[in-house]
């Protein structure tokens, strides 16, 4: 309890740090966001390329 | 060598002499909003006196930002700008030699007019010369900064919003300094340090910015 | 090239990179997450508290590294810019454009822990100290640097004038830093300059310096994540994303 009250500074020693893991967190969360949409494209077009050259 | 330059300039005046009212219209800009701060934050002379020097140089950077979508727009919409890449004369004198004539009908009318709103903000006649030597010399390094913003802002759509966030943070240092030349004086103390850094910062603008400028047109022409 | 010799110019070929990025970004991952496990134990558990500003101080350890890394990404991003302009090199466009968001994300925090760390220092959130106004101003500039890059089409053309734009910013960086610090002693600077503390004591500073590691490990492997990505977006139709898609090894 003592360590989470942080002398009385709680709101902006635990503001700075818990913004900070958020925003980092976000940012690799977007990312792999960006990466697994762009991945799907890559395959369906490669299965329509597939299913193209099979007709 | 300077034939064609002189007469790229003397081009660009009479274009701009033929439509007054773009000029005028900046002009306009400056003056409305020195007028709109009083509204804004009270008529006390004192106050607005030791705000004023902030607040015309904020107002004519905003002025000469305004201005700058049209230093390469006319030119680029009608093919002039593609012409002036397969000129044999550098495009970096081309590009300066356009941005002294922007700078021509924008920028030195700001200047002149400036005492007027500095008389209309309580400003004391020594510190009207110092606002005056300041924005002579601060005026052509915002043009020489913007003209690169403008160039890289060559037909996109919106480039008016985004030159303003491309060029305002580099305004910074002129601001700082010019404003603070004035309330130098206004403090009894010297503004030698600010103008020698102004001027250096105008020699060094002059040197690099035009070719920043002509590379940032060729890529946008390419 | 010399048989034993590293040959370098393998990894500016986009699939060697992406290759090596994909082989490197897990340990790089990896480090990151110890590295902070570790600085965050010793600077909220073992470290003191300081003994004027109390514990109120251990921002610290995340606002200088944060800072650090806002400033010299933008430096780093400007080296790649140019270097991706000058010779023509795609990876290192694609590496400028990769660095921008972290930095920008990183320069974000600086100002918002040095807000945070303001008010019990000095009482408000906000004051125009030369440090925090350069920042804020380094933070436009990466801001101008995404927009420009957003709002042109051509992906050449946007990132050779974002490359122009990088340049001429990273110019402007000292002087706006010379500025902006004169501006704030003639106008009677800050009474407190929080990172001049006169002894630090060899805890703290051993601390701060895992963080600054910690940040430096997370910046690489998160820049390596994104140009791996945009790499991905730029090349879709090459034949070495569709041999690596049929490999599955991606």
């Amino acid at each position: 309890m003592e360590f989470l009250a942080m002398g009385g500074y709680w709101p902006y020693v635990w503001g700075s740090y818990l913004v900070m893991a958020g925003l980092l967190l976000v940012e690799m969360i977007q990312l792999r966001y960006r990466r697994r949409s762009l991945m799907g494209w890559i395959k369906r077009m490669a299965r329509i390329r597939a299913q193209e050259e099979t007709q | 060598m300077f034939r064609p330059l002189l007469a790229l300039l003397r081009r660009d005046l009479t274009l701009a002499l033929r439509r007054p009212q773009d000029a005028l219209t900046v002009v306009g800009f400056f003056v409305v909003v020195v007028a709109l701060f009083p509204l804004g934050i009270g008529p006390d002379p004192e106050f607005l006196r030791s705000l004023a020097p902030g607040v015309l140089w904020v107002a004519a950077l905003l002025a000469v930002m305004l201005s700058l979508e049209r230093l390469f727009s006319d030119d680029y919409r009608d093919g002039t700008l593609e012409q002036m890449l397969l000129v044999p004369e550098p495009l970096g004198l081309l590009v300066l030699t356009k941005i002294f004539a922007h700078w021509l009908i924008t920028g030195l009318p700001l200047v002149l007019i400036s005492p007027l709103l500095a008389v209309q903000l309580n400003l004391r006649p020594d510190e009207i010369v110092m606002l005056m030597l300041a924005l002579l010399l601060g005026t052509p390094i915002l043009s020489l900064i913007g003209a690169i913003g403008a160039a890289l802002t060559l037909g996109l759509r919106g480039g008016g919003v985004l030159i303003a966030l491309l060029i305002l943070p580099l305004y910074a240092p002129p601001l700082i300094l010019g404003a603070g030349a004035v309330d130098a004086v206004m403090h009894g103390a010297s503004a030698q340090a600010h103008l020698s850094l102004l001027g250096a910062m105008m020699v060094f603008a002059l040197f690099a910015t035009p070719w920043a400028t002509a590379a940032a047109v060729r890529i946008m022409l390419d | 090239m010399s048989e034993r010799g590293i040959q370098w110019f393998r990894f500016t070929a986009p699939a060697n990179f992406y290759d090596l990025a994909g082989r490197l970004i897990p340990w790089f991952a990896a480090l990151t997450i110890a590295l902070f496990a570790a600085g965050l134990y010793l600077g909220l558990v073992v470290a003191p508290p300081d003994y004027q500003q109390g514990d109120s101080y251990r921002i610290i350890y995340i606002h200088v590294p944060t800072a650090w890394m806002g400033m010299f990404l933008y430096v780093l991003m400007a080296i790649y810019a140019a270097i991706g302009l000058i010779w023509r090199i795609k990876m290192a466009e694609v590496m400028a454009k990769a660095i921008a968001p972290t930095g920008a994300l990183f320069t974000f925090l600086a100002l918002w822990t040095g807000a945070l760390w303001g008010r019990p220092t000095w009482g408000v959130y906000w004051v125009w100290d030369a440090r925090l106004t350069s920042m804020l101003l380094l933070l436009f500039l990466y801001l101008g640097y995404m927009a420009l890059h957003a709002a042109i089409d051509d992906r050449q053309r946007a990132s050779n004038a974002s490359a122009v734009l990088a340049m001429v910013g990273v110019v402007n960086v000292p002087i706006i830093y010379f500025s902006v610090h004169w501006w704030n002693t003639l106008h009677q600077g800050a009474s407190i300059t929080v990172t001049d503390a006169p002894t630090m004591a060899m805890i703290m500073f051993v601390t701060l310096m895992i963080m600054v590691l910690a940040a430096w490990m997370y910046s690489i492997a998160v820049v390596l994540a994104r140009a791996r990505v945009e790499l991905l977006e730029r090349e879709r139709n090459a034949r070495w994303v569709q041999e690596r898609l049929e490999g599955g090894k991606t």
